[in-house]
Protein backbone atom coordinates (compact mmCIF):
# COMPACT_ATOMS: atom_id res chain seq x y z
CA UNK A 1 0.00 0.00 0.00
CA UNK A 2 2.61 2.26 0.51
CA UNK A 3 3.70 2.48 -2.94
CA UNK A 4 0.73 3.04 -4.34
CA UNK A 5 0.11 5.48 -6.45
CA UNK A 6 -2.75 6.77 -4.33
CA UNK A 7 -0.95 7.18 -1.69
CA UNK A 8 1.93 8.99 -3.08
CA UNK A 9 -1.14 11.34 -4.16
CA UNK A 10 -2.65 11.93 -1.07
CA UNK A 11 0.76 12.92 0.67
CA UNK A 12 1.30 15.49 -1.96
CA UNK A 13 -2.03 16.36 -1.66
CA UNK A 14 -2.02 17.16 1.91
CA UNK A 15 1.29 19.20 1.82
CA UNK A 16 -0.03 20.88 -1.19
CA UNK A 17 -2.99 22.34 0.79
CA UNK A 18 -0.71 23.07 4.00
CA UNK A 19 1.13 25.51 1.48
CA UNK A 20 -1.66 26.69 0.19
CA UNK A 21 -3.10 27.54 3.11
CA UNK A 22 0.11 29.46 4.26
CA UNK A 23 -1.03 31.74 0.73
CA UNK A 24 -4.83 32.28 1.50
CA UNK A 25 -4.76 35.39 1.22
CA UNK A 26 -3.47 36.02 -2.13
CA UNK A 27 -5.98 32.57 -2.87
CA UNK A 28 -8.80 35.33 -1.46
CA UNK A 29 -7.63 37.84 -3.77
CA UNK A 30 -7.33 35.56 -6.52
CA UNK A 31 -10.87 34.66 -5.91
CA UNK A 32 -12.07 38.40 -5.81
CA UNK A 33 -10.22 38.58 -9.59
CA UNK A 34 -12.95 36.52 -10.89
CA UNK A 35 -15.78 38.66 -10.11
CA UNK A 36 -15.82 39.95 -14.16
CA UNK A 37 -18.83 37.87 -15.11
CA UNK A 38 -21.01 40.17 -12.18
CA UNK A 39 -20.17 43.06 -14.32
CA UNK A 40 -21.16 41.87 -17.61
CA UNK A 41 -23.78 40.64 -15.86
CA UNK A 42 -24.57 44.26 -14.63
CA UNK A 43 -24.29 45.85 -18.73
CA UNK A 44 -26.51 42.91 -19.61
CA UNK A 45 -29.29 43.42 -17.16
CA UNK A 46 -28.97 47.21 -16.68
CA UNK A 47 -29.31 47.70 -20.97
CA UNK A 48 -31.71 45.11 -21.06
CA UNK A 49 -29.64 43.49 -23.63
CA UNK A 50 -30.97 39.56 -22.69
CA UNK A 51 -34.49 40.06 -23.95
CA UNK A 52 -33.98 39.14 -27.68
CA UNK A 53 -31.99 35.76 -26.98
CA UNK A 54 -34.96 34.74 -24.73
CA UNK A 55 -32.97 34.43 -20.79
CA UNK A 56 -35.07 36.25 -17.96
CA UNK A 57 -32.81 38.31 -15.92
CA UNK A 58 -32.85 35.51 -13.14
CA UNK A 59 -31.56 33.24 -15.66
CA UNK A 60 -28.95 35.00 -16.84
CA UNK A 61 -27.77 35.91 -13.24
CA UNK A 62 -27.89 32.32 -12.36
CA UNK A 63 -26.09 31.84 -15.64
CA UNK A 64 -23.28 34.60 -14.53
CA UNK A 65 -22.83 33.25 -10.86
CA UNK A 66 -22.50 29.47 -12.32
CA UNK A 67 -19.68 31.39 -14.75
CA UNK A 68 -17.66 32.48 -12.04
CA UNK A 69 -17.93 29.67 -9.93
CA UNK A 70 -16.95 27.26 -12.86
CA UNK A 71 -14.23 29.72 -13.47
CA UNK A 72 -13.11 29.62 -10.30
CA UNK A 73 -12.70 25.92 -10.11
CA UNK A 74 -11.14 25.32 -13.37
CA UNK A 75 -8.32 28.28 -13.19
CA UNK A 76 -4.94 26.62 -14.36
CA UNK A 77 -1.44 28.04 -14.01
CA UNK A 78 0.88 25.27 -14.37
CA UNK A 79 2.54 26.62 -17.20
CA UNK A 80 3.77 29.77 -15.11
CA UNK A 81 5.08 27.21 -12.25
CA UNK A 82 6.49 25.43 -14.63
CA UNK A 83 8.46 27.70 -16.79
CA UNK A 84 9.78 29.16 -13.29
CA UNK A 85 10.63 26.01 -12.39
CA UNK A 86 12.04 25.40 -15.61
CA UNK A 87 14.02 28.45 -15.09
CA UNK A 88 15.56 28.29 -11.44
CA UNK A 89 16.59 24.42 -12.60
CA UNK A 90 14.25 22.99 -10.02
CA UNK A 91 12.78 20.86 -12.81
CA UNK A 92 16.09 18.09 -12.72
CA UNK A 93 15.35 16.86 -9.47
CA UNK A 94 11.48 16.29 -9.96
CA UNK A 95 12.64 14.87 -13.53
CA UNK A 96 14.78 11.88 -11.78
CA UNK A 97 12.08 11.25 -8.98
CA UNK A 98 9.77 8.07 -10.12
CA UNK A 99 6.76 10.24 -9.68
CA UNK A 100 5.78 12.58 -13.07
CA UNK A 101 6.53 16.09 -12.01
CA UNK A 102 3.01 17.10 -13.25
CA UNK A 103 1.41 14.95 -10.89
CA UNK A 104 2.69 17.42 -8.46
CA UNK A 105 1.38 20.03 -10.34
CA UNK A 106 -2.00 18.52 -10.57
CA UNK A 107 -1.89 18.13 -6.49
CA UNK A 108 -1.13 22.07 -6.00
CA UNK A 109 -4.53 22.83 -8.49
CA UNK A 110 -6.70 20.49 -6.38
CA UNK A 111 -5.18 21.95 -3.01
CA UNK A 112 -5.51 25.29 -4.38
CA UNK A 113 -9.04 25.18 -5.44
CA UNK A 114 -10.25 23.51 -2.15
CA UNK A 115 -8.89 26.58 -0.54
CA UNK A 116 -10.55 28.83 -2.76
CA UNK A 117 -13.79 26.48 -1.83
CA UNK A 118 -14.76 29.32 0.73
CA UNK A 119 -13.53 32.70 -0.66
CA UNK A 120 -15.65 31.29 -3.39
CA UNK A 121 -18.85 30.86 -1.28
CA UNK A 122 -18.50 33.60 0.59
CA UNK A 123 -18.66 36.02 -2.90
CA UNK A 124 -21.91 34.11 -3.66
CA UNK A 125 -23.39 34.66 -0.97
CA UNK A 126 -22.46 38.81 -1.00
CA UNK A 127 -23.66 38.22 -4.59
CA UNK A 128 -27.05 36.24 -3.44
CA UNK A 129 -27.55 39.46 -0.91
CA UNK A 130 -28.23 42.02 -3.52
CA UNK A 131 -29.74 39.28 -5.90
CA UNK A 132 -32.25 37.92 -3.73
CA UNK A 133 -34.58 36.97 -6.52
CA UNK A 134 -31.98 35.06 -8.31
CA UNK A 135 -31.29 32.61 -5.72
CA UNK A 136 -31.49 28.88 -6.26
CA UNK A 137 -30.47 25.38 -4.97
CA UNK A 138 -29.98 22.56 -7.69
CA UNK A 139 -31.28 19.43 -6.93
CA UNK A 140 -28.37 17.24 -6.03
CA UNK A 141 -27.97 14.95 -9.54
CA UNK A 142 -27.51 18.35 -11.03
CA UNK A 143 -25.17 19.24 -8.85
CA UNK A 144 -23.27 16.05 -9.28
CA UNK A 145 -23.13 16.46 -12.95
CA UNK A 146 -21.79 20.06 -12.84
CA UNK A 147 -19.11 19.11 -10.26
CA UNK A 148 -18.34 16.50 -13.15
CA UNK A 149 -17.56 18.57 -15.80
CA UNK A 150 -16.53 20.99 -13.85
CA UNK A 151 -13.62 18.80 -13.12
CA UNK A 152 -13.65 17.97 -17.15
CA UNK A 153 -13.47 21.58 -17.53
CA UNK A 154 -10.42 21.57 -15.25
CA UNK A 155 -8.88 18.66 -16.83
CA UNK A 156 -8.85 19.83 -20.25
CA UNK A 157 -7.96 23.85 -19.44
CA UNK A 158 -5.29 21.83 -17.29
CA UNK A 159 -3.90 19.47 -19.95
CA UNK A 160 -3.93 22.62 -22.65
CA UNK A 161 -1.59 24.08 -20.47
CA UNK A 162 0.58 21.15 -19.63
CA UNK A 163 0.81 20.61 -23.78
CA UNK A 164 2.34 24.35 -24.04
CA UNK A 165 4.31 23.99 -20.76
CA UNK A 166 6.27 21.26 -22.20
CA UNK A 167 6.84 23.61 -25.16
CA UNK A 168 9.15 24.87 -22.08
CA UNK A 169 11.99 22.81 -23.21
CA UNK A 170 12.50 24.42 -26.37
CA UNK A 171 11.68 28.14 -25.76
CA UNK A 172 12.05 28.37 -22.52
CA UNK A 173 9.19 31.38 -23.04
CA UNK A 174 6.04 29.22 -23.05
CA UNK A 175 4.18 31.80 -20.90
CA UNK A 176 3.39 33.56 -23.80
CA UNK A 177 1.84 31.61 -26.03
CA UNK A 178 -0.67 30.58 -22.86
CA UNK A 179 -1.21 34.27 -23.28
CA UNK A 180 -2.04 33.98 -26.91
CA UNK A 181 -4.33 31.11 -25.99
CA UNK A 182 -6.13 32.97 -23.17
CA UNK A 183 -7.56 35.12 -25.68
CA UNK A 184 -10.07 33.01 -27.11
CA UNK A 185 -10.90 31.58 -24.08
CA UNK A 186 -12.10 34.16 -22.33
CA UNK A 187 -13.87 35.18 -25.37
CA UNK A 188 -15.68 32.10 -26.47
CA UNK A 189 -16.09 30.11 -23.24
CA UNK A 190 -19.32 32.40 -22.57
CA UNK A 191 -17.54 33.51 -19.38
CA UNK A 192 -18.55 36.97 -20.84
CA UNK A 193 -21.69 36.46 -22.51
CA UNK A 194 -23.46 33.20 -22.47
CA UNK A 195 -22.33 31.27 -25.98
CA UNK A 196 -26.35 31.24 -26.65
CA UNK A 197 -26.51 34.69 -27.48
CA UNK A 198 -23.19 34.78 -29.58
CA UNK A 199 -24.09 35.16 -33.70
CA UNK A 200 -25.07 32.33 -36.02
CA UNK A 201 -21.70 32.72 -37.70
CA UNK A 202 -19.55 32.05 -34.56
CA UNK A 203 -22.04 29.78 -33.55
CA UNK A 204 -21.94 27.56 -36.63
CA UNK A 205 -18.21 26.44 -35.54
CA UNK A 206 -17.61 27.24 -31.96
CA UNK A 207 -19.07 23.86 -30.94
CA UNK A 208 -16.26 22.34 -33.01
CA UNK A 209 -13.65 24.35 -30.86
CA UNK A 210 -12.95 23.00 -26.95
CA UNK A 211 -14.04 26.63 -26.06
CA UNK A 212 -17.69 26.71 -25.28
CA UNK A 213 -17.14 23.10 -23.16
CA UNK A 214 -14.81 25.02 -20.49
CA UNK A 215 -17.31 27.29 -19.34
CA UNK A 216 -20.73 27.61 -20.76
CA UNK A 217 -21.27 24.24 -20.94
CA UNK A 218 -20.81 23.40 -17.15
CA UNK A 219 -22.44 26.60 -16.30
CA UNK A 220 -25.64 25.92 -17.86
CA UNK A 221 -26.19 22.59 -16.57
CA UNK A 222 -25.54 24.15 -12.57
CA UNK A 223 -27.76 27.33 -13.73
CA UNK A 224 -30.87 24.87 -14.91
CA UNK A 225 -30.24 26.67 -18.62
CA UNK A 226 -30.78 24.87 -21.60
CA UNK A 227 -27.95 22.26 -21.69
CA UNK A 228 -27.39 18.85 -23.26
CA UNK A 229 -25.67 16.81 -20.73
CA UNK A 230 -24.67 13.55 -22.74
CA UNK A 231 -23.44 15.09 -25.68
CA UNK A 232 -21.28 17.46 -23.57
CA UNK A 233 -19.81 15.16 -21.02
CA UNK A 234 -18.86 12.94 -24.08
CA UNK A 235 -17.29 15.52 -26.08
CA UNK A 236 -15.29 17.15 -23.01
CA UNK A 237 -14.28 13.48 -22.25
CA UNK A 238 -13.45 13.00 -25.89
CA UNK A 239 -11.18 16.30 -25.63
CA UNK A 240 -9.66 15.34 -22.66
CA UNK A 241 -8.28 12.12 -24.20
CA UNK A 242 -7.05 13.63 -27.06
CA UNK A 243 -5.06 16.66 -25.27
CA UNK A 244 -3.59 13.63 -22.96
CA UNK A 245 -2.39 11.83 -25.83
CA UNK A 246 -1.18 14.85 -27.27
CA UNK A 247 0.73 15.82 -23.44
CA UNK A 248 2.44 12.50 -23.63
CA UNK A 249 3.74 12.82 -26.76
CA UNK A 250 5.02 16.55 -26.53
CA UNK A 251 6.23 15.99 -22.79
CA UNK A 252 8.44 12.60 -24.08
CA UNK A 253 9.77 14.90 -27.26
CA UNK A 254 10.78 17.54 -24.61
CA UNK A 255 12.59 15.49 -22.32
CA UNK A 256 14.57 14.27 -25.00
CA UNK A 257 15.71 17.81 -25.17
CA UNK A 258 15.96 18.77 -21.86
CA UNK A 259 18.99 20.64 -20.86
CA UNK A 260 19.33 21.41 -17.40
CA UNK A 261 19.56 24.96 -16.29
CA UNK A 262 20.60 27.30 -13.37
CA UNK A 263 22.29 24.12 -11.13
CA UNK B 1 17.08 67.28 -9.41
CA UNK B 2 19.22 67.32 -12.88
CA UNK B 3 16.72 66.56 -15.58
CA UNK B 4 19.39 65.83 -17.93
CA UNK B 5 21.55 63.05 -15.78
CA UNK B 6 17.98 61.66 -15.50
CA UNK B 7 17.15 61.70 -18.75
CA UNK B 8 20.85 59.88 -20.17
CA UNK B 9 19.80 57.31 -16.82
CA UNK B 10 16.22 56.60 -18.77
CA UNK B 11 18.12 56.54 -22.00
CA UNK B 12 20.81 53.95 -20.57
CA UNK B 13 17.55 51.88 -19.06
CA UNK B 14 16.07 51.53 -21.95
CA UNK B 15 19.02 50.70 -23.97
CA UNK B 16 19.53 47.41 -21.39
CA UNK B 17 15.54 46.50 -21.54
CA UNK B 18 15.59 46.32 -25.35
CA UNK B 19 18.69 44.35 -25.51
CA UNK B 20 17.22 42.09 -22.86
CA UNK B 21 13.51 42.03 -24.93
CA UNK B 22 15.43 41.42 -28.35
CA UNK B 23 16.46 37.98 -26.93
CA UNK B 24 13.44 36.91 -27.35
CA UNK B 25 12.22 37.69 -30.70
CA UNK B 26 9.33 35.20 -31.25
CA UNK B 27 7.69 36.39 -27.80
CA UNK B 28 7.43 39.26 -29.61
CA UNK B 29 5.60 38.14 -32.49
CA UNK B 30 3.43 36.02 -30.16
CA UNK B 31 2.56 39.16 -28.06
CA UNK B 32 1.97 40.85 -31.08
CA UNK B 33 -0.71 38.92 -32.27
CA UNK B 34 -2.15 38.65 -28.70
CA UNK B 35 -2.99 41.97 -28.70
CA UNK B 36 -4.50 41.87 -32.15
CA UNK B 37 -6.85 39.08 -31.07
CA UNK B 38 -7.67 40.96 -27.86
CA UNK B 39 -8.94 43.78 -29.58
CA UNK B 40 -10.41 41.63 -32.02
CA UNK B 41 -12.42 39.71 -29.05
CA UNK B 42 -13.96 42.48 -27.16
CA UNK B 43 -14.88 44.40 -30.56
CA UNK B 44 -16.64 40.70 -31.30
CA UNK B 45 -18.24 41.05 -27.42
CA UNK B 46 -19.32 44.55 -28.84
CA UNK B 47 -21.14 43.45 -31.71
CA UNK B 48 -22.82 41.17 -29.19
CA UNK B 49 -24.03 43.55 -27.16
CA UNK B 50 -25.20 45.93 -30.18
CA UNK B 51 -27.00 43.22 -31.98
CA UNK B 52 -29.61 43.50 -29.49
CA UNK B 53 -29.82 46.81 -28.84
CA UNK B 54 -29.06 50.08 -30.61
CA UNK B 55 -27.19 51.52 -27.63
CA UNK B 56 -25.49 51.08 -24.36
CA UNK B 57 -26.13 53.52 -21.86
CA UNK B 58 -26.79 56.28 -24.29
CA UNK B 59 -22.99 55.07 -26.55
CA UNK B 60 -23.73 53.54 -29.69
CA UNK B 61 -21.59 50.84 -31.42
CA UNK B 62 -19.28 53.37 -33.26
CA UNK B 63 -18.81 55.72 -30.13
CA UNK B 64 -18.35 52.52 -27.42
CA UNK B 65 -15.49 51.74 -30.48
CA UNK B 66 -13.19 55.00 -29.29
CA UNK B 67 -13.29 53.58 -25.82
CA UNK B 68 -11.78 50.29 -27.07
CA UNK B 69 -9.28 52.34 -28.69
CA UNK B 70 -8.31 54.78 -25.69
CA UNK B 71 -8.36 51.28 -23.99
CA UNK B 72 -5.95 49.60 -25.88
CA UNK B 73 -3.41 53.07 -25.91
CA UNK B 74 -3.70 52.49 -22.05
CA UNK B 75 -3.32 48.70 -21.92
CA UNK B 76 -0.29 49.14 -24.79
CA UNK B 77 1.14 51.99 -21.95
CA UNK B 78 0.48 49.60 -18.48
CA UNK B 79 1.82 46.71 -20.61
CA UNK B 80 5.30 48.70 -21.79
CA UNK B 81 6.03 50.19 -18.27
CA UNK B 82 4.02 49.64 -15.56
CA UNK B 83 3.52 45.98 -15.84
CA UNK B 84 7.19 44.80 -16.16
CA UNK B 85 8.39 46.94 -13.56
CA UNK B 86 5.99 46.07 -11.29
CA UNK B 87 7.52 42.55 -11.86
CA UNK B 88 10.50 43.97 -10.76
CA UNK B 89 9.62 45.92 -7.70
CA UNK B 90 8.41 42.35 -6.28
CA UNK B 91 11.79 40.81 -6.60
CA UNK B 92 13.81 43.83 -5.36
CA UNK B 93 11.85 43.62 -2.03
CA UNK B 94 11.61 39.93 -1.40
CA UNK B 95 15.41 39.31 -2.91
CA UNK B 96 16.32 42.29 -0.65
CA UNK B 97 18.31 44.26 -3.28
CA UNK B 98 16.09 47.10 -2.90
CA UNK B 99 18.76 47.79 -0.60
CA UNK B 100 21.02 49.15 -4.03
CA UNK B 101 18.51 51.18 -5.35
CA UNK B 102 18.06 53.07 -2.31
CA UNK B 103 21.77 53.58 -1.66
CA UNK B 104 22.05 54.70 -5.02
CA UNK B 105 22.41 58.96 -6.03
CA UNK B 106 19.49 58.71 -7.75
CA UNK B 107 15.70 58.94 -7.39
CA UNK B 108 14.41 55.70 -6.02
CA UNK B 109 10.54 55.87 -7.04
CA UNK B 110 12.28 57.18 -11.07
CA UNK B 111 14.62 54.08 -10.62
CA UNK B 112 11.90 51.51 -9.80
CA UNK B 113 9.15 52.88 -12.32
CA UNK B 114 10.90 53.51 -15.26
CA UNK B 115 13.96 50.62 -15.28
CA UNK B 116 12.35 48.15 -17.72
CA UNK B 117 10.26 48.91 -20.77
CA UNK B 118 8.82 46.09 -22.98
CA UNK B 119 8.37 46.83 -26.82
CA UNK B 120 5.67 44.42 -27.19
CA UNK B 121 3.47 47.58 -25.94
CA UNK B 122 4.33 49.89 -28.21
CA UNK B 123 2.67 47.99 -30.84
CA UNK B 124 -0.45 47.91 -28.75
CA UNK B 125 -0.62 51.70 -28.56
CA UNK B 126 0.07 52.19 -32.39
CA UNK B 127 -2.51 49.38 -33.01
CA UNK B 128 -5.13 51.86 -30.54
CA UNK B 129 -4.39 54.99 -32.40
CA UNK B 130 -5.10 53.55 -35.46
CA UNK B 131 -8.06 52.16 -34.06
CA UNK B 132 -8.88 56.19 -32.91
CA UNK B 133 -8.41 57.14 -36.58
CA UNK B 134 -10.69 54.95 -38.12
CA UNK B 135 -13.14 56.27 -35.29
CA UNK B 136 -12.32 59.99 -36.56
CA UNK B 137 -13.74 58.67 -40.06
CA UNK B 138 -16.69 56.70 -38.92
CA UNK B 139 -17.98 58.95 -36.43
CA UNK B 140 -17.42 62.24 -38.56
CA UNK B 141 -15.26 63.89 -36.26
CA UNK B 142 -14.31 67.43 -36.98
CA UNK B 143 -10.77 67.53 -35.31
CA UNK B 144 -8.85 70.94 -34.09
CA UNK B 145 -6.29 72.04 -32.36
CA UNK B 146 -8.85 72.44 -29.45
CA UNK B 147 -9.91 69.11 -29.81
CA UNK B 148 -6.25 67.22 -30.23
CA UNK B 149 -4.36 69.39 -26.89
CA UNK B 150 -7.90 68.35 -24.62
CA UNK B 151 -7.31 64.93 -25.72
CA UNK B 152 -3.49 64.85 -25.40
CA UNK B 153 -4.07 66.72 -21.60
CA UNK B 154 -6.84 63.84 -21.04
CA UNK B 155 -4.96 60.91 -21.88
CA UNK B 156 -1.67 61.94 -19.38
CA UNK B 157 -4.21 62.50 -16.84
CA UNK B 158 -5.57 59.12 -17.49
CA UNK B 159 -1.75 57.39 -17.64
CA UNK B 160 -0.74 59.32 -14.17
CA UNK B 161 -3.88 57.68 -12.60
CA UNK B 162 -3.21 54.45 -14.07
CA UNK B 163 0.57 54.79 -13.11
CA UNK B 164 -0.76 56.12 -9.22
CA UNK B 165 -2.56 53.03 -9.04
CA UNK B 166 0.35 50.14 -10.20
CA UNK B 167 3.00 52.14 -8.31
CA UNK B 168 0.34 52.13 -4.97
CA UNK B 169 -0.04 48.62 -5.69
CA UNK B 170 3.46 47.89 -5.96
CA UNK B 171 4.19 49.57 -2.97
CA UNK B 172 2.16 47.75 -0.55
CA UNK B 173 4.68 45.22 -1.30
CA UNK B 174 7.01 46.67 1.23
CA UNK B 175 4.74 45.16 4.08
CA UNK B 176 3.02 42.14 2.39
CA UNK B 177 5.80 41.06 -0.03
CA UNK B 178 3.78 39.12 -2.67
CA UNK B 179 1.34 41.52 -4.07
CA UNK B 180 0.94 39.73 -7.68
CA UNK B 181 -2.72 38.72 -6.96
CA UNK B 182 -3.23 42.35 -6.28
CA UNK B 183 -2.64 43.30 -9.38
CA UNK B 184 -4.68 40.71 -10.86
CA UNK B 185 -7.60 42.40 -8.88
CA UNK B 186 -6.58 45.54 -10.59
CA UNK B 187 -6.45 44.08 -13.88
CA UNK B 188 -9.64 42.63 -13.75
CA UNK B 189 -11.40 45.79 -12.35
CA UNK B 190 -9.36 47.70 -15.06
CA UNK B 191 -10.80 45.20 -17.65
CA UNK B 192 -14.17 47.28 -17.17
CA UNK B 193 -12.75 50.28 -18.97
CA UNK B 194 -13.44 48.83 -22.37
CA UNK B 195 -17.42 49.89 -21.68
CA UNK B 196 -18.62 53.11 -21.41
CA UNK B 197 -19.24 53.43 -17.52
CA UNK B 198 -23.01 54.45 -18.40
CA UNK B 199 -23.95 50.90 -19.12
CA UNK B 200 -23.33 50.35 -15.78
CA UNK B 201 -26.07 50.64 -13.01
CA UNK B 202 -25.74 53.61 -10.65
CA UNK B 203 -23.84 51.73 -7.47
CA UNK B 204 -21.45 50.27 -10.25
CA UNK B 205 -20.88 53.95 -11.51
CA UNK B 206 -20.38 55.16 -8.00
CA UNK B 207 -17.92 52.37 -7.12
CA UNK B 208 -15.95 52.88 -10.73
CA UNK B 209 -15.39 56.78 -10.14
CA UNK B 210 -14.88 56.58 -6.56
CA UNK B 211 -12.88 53.46 -5.31
CA UNK B 212 -11.05 52.28 -8.60
CA UNK B 213 -11.47 55.67 -11.32
CA UNK B 214 -12.07 53.77 -14.29
CA UNK B 215 -14.62 56.88 -15.33
CA UNK B 216 -11.69 59.35 -15.26
CA UNK B 217 -9.63 56.40 -17.17
CA UNK B 218 -11.09 55.70 -20.61
CA UNK B 219 -14.67 57.00 -20.50
CA UNK B 220 -13.94 60.77 -20.34
CA UNK B 221 -11.07 61.24 -22.75
CA UNK B 222 -13.55 59.32 -25.15
CA UNK B 223 -16.12 61.94 -24.22
CA UNK B 224 -13.65 64.66 -24.99
CA UNK B 225 -13.40 63.30 -28.59
CA UNK B 226 -16.82 63.06 -29.12
CA UNK B 227 -17.26 66.89 -27.76
CA UNK B 228 -19.40 65.41 -24.74
CA UNK B 229 -17.23 66.42 -22.28
CA UNK B 230 -18.16 69.16 -19.98
CA UNK B 231 -15.57 71.42 -18.83
CA UNK B 232 -15.59 70.76 -15.11
CA UNK B 233 -15.29 66.86 -16.05
CA UNK B 234 -11.51 67.84 -17.72
CA UNK B 235 -10.84 69.93 -14.70
CA UNK B 236 -12.15 67.17 -12.53
CA UNK B 237 -10.15 64.57 -13.98
CA UNK B 238 -7.24 67.02 -13.94
CA UNK B 239 -7.38 67.19 -10.00
CA UNK B 240 -7.74 63.40 -9.48
CA UNK B 241 -5.09 62.42 -11.58
CA UNK B 242 -2.70 65.43 -9.38
CA UNK B 243 -3.96 64.07 -6.73
CA UNK B 244 -2.95 60.31 -7.27
CA UNK B 245 0.45 61.44 -8.14
CA UNK B 246 0.76 63.50 -5.13
CA UNK B 247 -0.26 60.57 -2.90
CA UNK B 248 1.70 57.82 -4.20
CA UNK B 249 5.03 59.60 -4.26
CA UNK B 250 3.76 60.11 -0.35
CA UNK B 251 2.77 56.97 -0.02
CA UNK B 252 6.25 55.37 -1.10
CA UNK B 253 8.15 57.54 0.87
CA UNK B 254 5.93 56.70 4.21
CA UNK B 255 6.25 53.05 3.15
CA UNK B 256 10.32 53.17 2.57
CA UNK B 257 10.36 54.02 6.18
CA UNK B 258 9.01 50.17 6.85
CA UNK B 259 11.56 48.58 4.55
CA UNK B 260 13.63 45.92 6.47
CA UNK B 261 15.50 44.56 3.95
CA UNK B 262 16.00 40.88 3.73
CA UNK B 263 18.29 38.52 4.82
CA UNK B 264 20.77 37.94 1.60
Amino acid sequence: MKNSSIYKFSTLFKTQYANMLEYRAEIALWAISGVIPFFMLNIWTNNGLNESINISNVMLSRYFLSAFFVRQFSVVWVVFTFEEDALLGRVSPYIIQPLHPFIRYFAQHIAEQITRFPFALFIAIFFFIFNPQSLWIPSFLTIIISLVSIFFSFLIQFLMQSIIASFCFWTEKASSIEKLLFIPTLFLSGLLAPVSSFPPYVKSWIYLTPFPYLIDFPASILSGNQANITEGIFIQFLWIILFFTIFKKSWKAGTKKFTAMGL
Amino acid sequence: MNIKKYLQVYSYFNYSSFSIELEYKINLFIDLLTSILGLIGSVFLLSIFFSNTDEIGGWNFNQALIIQGIYTILNGVTNTWFNPNLKEIVKYIREGTLDYVLLKPIDSQFWISFKRISPTGLIEILLGFFVLSYCFYINNISFTIWSFILLIITLICSISILYSLWFLISTTTIWFVKTWNATEVLRSFLYMGRFPMDSFSFSLRIFFSTVIPITFITTIPSEVLLGLSPAWKIILEVLVSMTFLIFSRKFWKFALRFYTSASS
